[in-house]
């Protein structure tokens, strides 16, 4: 059911682990669905640049595997190069996912989304542009900790 | 003839799911394709008649190891098909008596989906708890028979946590009240003894891939004098019981794997319980923070079902996988979709501890030579997810 690239980020998963005194972090799910992931980012201040980036998951195959290639992406993107990363193109970078687990890739990219708002909000003096859709997310699941639909209810 | 070459090198541990084929029930059921192909009801030349006597042969191989009359027992496509026609059948030809049925919160989806569409149909229902264990209080169902209860049904042993419910009260009591009682037995079937002519049960479901029969097979015994309308409709089959040509290979095989499962019952539940121990031992010494679900005792040999905190449960399958062992995480029926499972959260379990359950099912294709590689395999694998999860040990 899920693609080589799927299994080889879930079986090899990259940059696992929390940054040392990281400049931003997003958590963003929740256990009593099933899944969690917490980011932890550095950034360059200077060039707006991510230098590290780290995950940690709790959560099904895809959630883990999603993570491992989120970072694997926002790994030395400038920050706005890292807000366009979408869950669309999460998927993509898998080779796509199992309809019932498109969901999953949601949470990676809110994580990162989340831990670059962060960042940001600690450093009002920086500004890049912020895609509507990101800021929307993040409010979105600050409401119910994270839009995970489960589907079948 | 059979293929157990095909599965090498693999630890196949989730026979709840499905078991394999006996070897002998497979040799046997290829002749009834090709060979003695006849329509088990084409009874006037030859052809029919052998497929008739296979037929035959089989009703009472099933009903010798229920310990019950041949004509008690209705070859179906399998267990969702006799739990759906017992209690389809049961609320439908009772309704003049009564309106309500009863049932457990921890029965298979074929139980609980059917009663849930007969409440949409107007029928009451009343969904009885469990204990920590799984299991229902017989003196719970007492409480919740009303007059108007047409139908008890409540599973044998349930196909997660393998707990045994004490179908024994539970049937007496549904006698004395004059209540159906309709039981899933599609986990006990040739696993622990079942007699019928001792036990009061009135309606029996089986499915024959869970004990070394072939899918798409299984029964329903209905006790003579019980009030239940068909379900499949049509030529008559069944002594008009249940329509359609009868799966001649299938029934054949079933009425063998009943026959060889009665054979080596108490031989085979003791070598099964002997390496589930050592494997719970062994997983509970080695892992910490992990639960053990299900009863203690009264649990199916085969049957070890366990919550691992801080790791969700499609993750340790998909790492077991990758080390060539096959288990499931929940009900493998449900594995597909993404809710907990019903019967943990039944069991009062929490949530996020039930997103981390891993059921092992022993069976004829374990050895004990598997257990250590197993428990070897199985915590280097929690070591690694938990080393990965944002929520253990942050608690
Ligand atoms: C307790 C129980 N009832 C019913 C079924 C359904 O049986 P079948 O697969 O033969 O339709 C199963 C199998 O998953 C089961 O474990
Ligand atoms: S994140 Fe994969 S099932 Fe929810």
């Amino acid at each position: 059911m899920y693609s080589e690239k799927v299994l080889d980020h879930f079986t090899n998963p990259r940059n696992v682990g929390e940054v040392e005194n990281p400049d931003g972090v997003g958590e963003v799910g929740n256990p009593v669905c099933g899944d969690m992931m917490k980011i932890t980012i550095k950034v360059d201040a200077k060039d707006l640049r991510i230098t590290d980036v780290k995950f940690k998951t709790l959560g099904c195959g895809a959630a883990i595997a999603t993570s491992s290639i989120t970072t694997e992406m926002a790994a030395g993107k400038t920050l706005e190069e890292a807000l366009a990363i979408t869950r669309q193109a999460v998927a993509e970078g898998l080779d796509g996912l199992p309809p019932n687990k498109l969901h999953c890739s949601n949470l990676a990219a809110d994580g990162l989304h989340k831990a670059i708002l962060d960042y940001l909000s600690k450093r009002p003096e920086v500004k890049i542009n912020v895609p509507e859709a990101v800021i929307k997310r993040s409010q979105e699941s600050e409401e119910h900790d994270h839009d995970h639909n489960h589907g079948e209810e | 003839m059979n293929d157990g070459k095909m599965t090498e090198g693999i630890i196949y541990m989730d026979h709840a799911a499905t078991a394999p084929a006996y070897p002998e029930v497979t040799a046997e059921i290829t002749k009834w394709f090709s060979g003695w192909y006849g329509n088990a009801s084409s009874t006037l030349y030859s052809v029919g008649r052998k497929s008739e006597e296979g037929v035959a042969r089989a009703r009472a191989q099933v009903a010798a190891l229920l310990k019950t009359s041949d004509r008690e027992i209705f070859f179906t496509s399998g267990g969702t098909e006799s739990d759906n026609w017992a209690v389809h059948g049961a609320a439908i030809a009772n309704r003049k008596k009564g309106n309500r049925i009863i049932t457990s919160a921890v029965e298979h989806h074929a139980v609980l989906e059917c009663v849930q569409y007969m409440g949409r149909q107007g029928f009451d229902v009343t969904v009885l708890p469990v204990d920590q264990y799984g299991m229902v209080d017989p003196a719970k169902v007492r409480e919740a028979l009303t007059d108007d209860t047409i139908l008890v049904s409540i599973m044998h042993a349930n196909n997660e946590v393998g707990t045994i419910n004490p179908i024994v009260e539970i049937g007496a009591i549904c006698a004395e009240r004059g209540v159906l009682f309709h039981t899933d037995a599609v986990q006990t079937v040739g696993k622990i003894p079942i007699d019928l002519s001792a036990v009061h049960v009135d309606l029996l479901s089986g499915s024959s891939h869970k004990f070394g029969g072939p899918k798409g097979c299984g029964f329903l015994y209905a006790r003579k004098g019980a009030k239940v309308d068909p379900y499949f409709h049509g030529g008559g089959q069944e002594r008009g019981k249940r329509s359609g040509t009868m799966n001649v290979p299938g029934i054949v095989g079933t009425g063998l794997a009943c026959e060889i499962a009665g054979s080596h019952m108490a031989q085979e539940a003791a070598r099964l319980s002997a390496m589930r121990d050592e494997l719970q031992k062994g997983i509970l010494e080695r892992i910490p923070d992990v639960k053990m679900n299900g009863h203690p005792e009264k649990r199916l040999a085969g049957h070890l079902n366990v919550c691992v905190e801080g790791v969700e449960g499609e993750s340790m399958v998909m790492c077991l996988d990758m080390n060539r062992v096959c288990v499931s995480s929940g009900s493998a029926c449900t594995t597909g979709s993404l809710e907990p499972s019903h019967v943990l959260l039944a069991m009062g379990i929490p949530v996020e501890l039930s997103h981390g359950s891993l059921r092992f099912t022993l069976g004829s294709a374990n050895t004990p030579e598997q257990i250590p590689y197993v428990l070897d395999r199985l915590t280097t694998i929690v070591g690694k997810l938990r080393a990965m999860s944002p929520t253990y040990r942050k608690r």
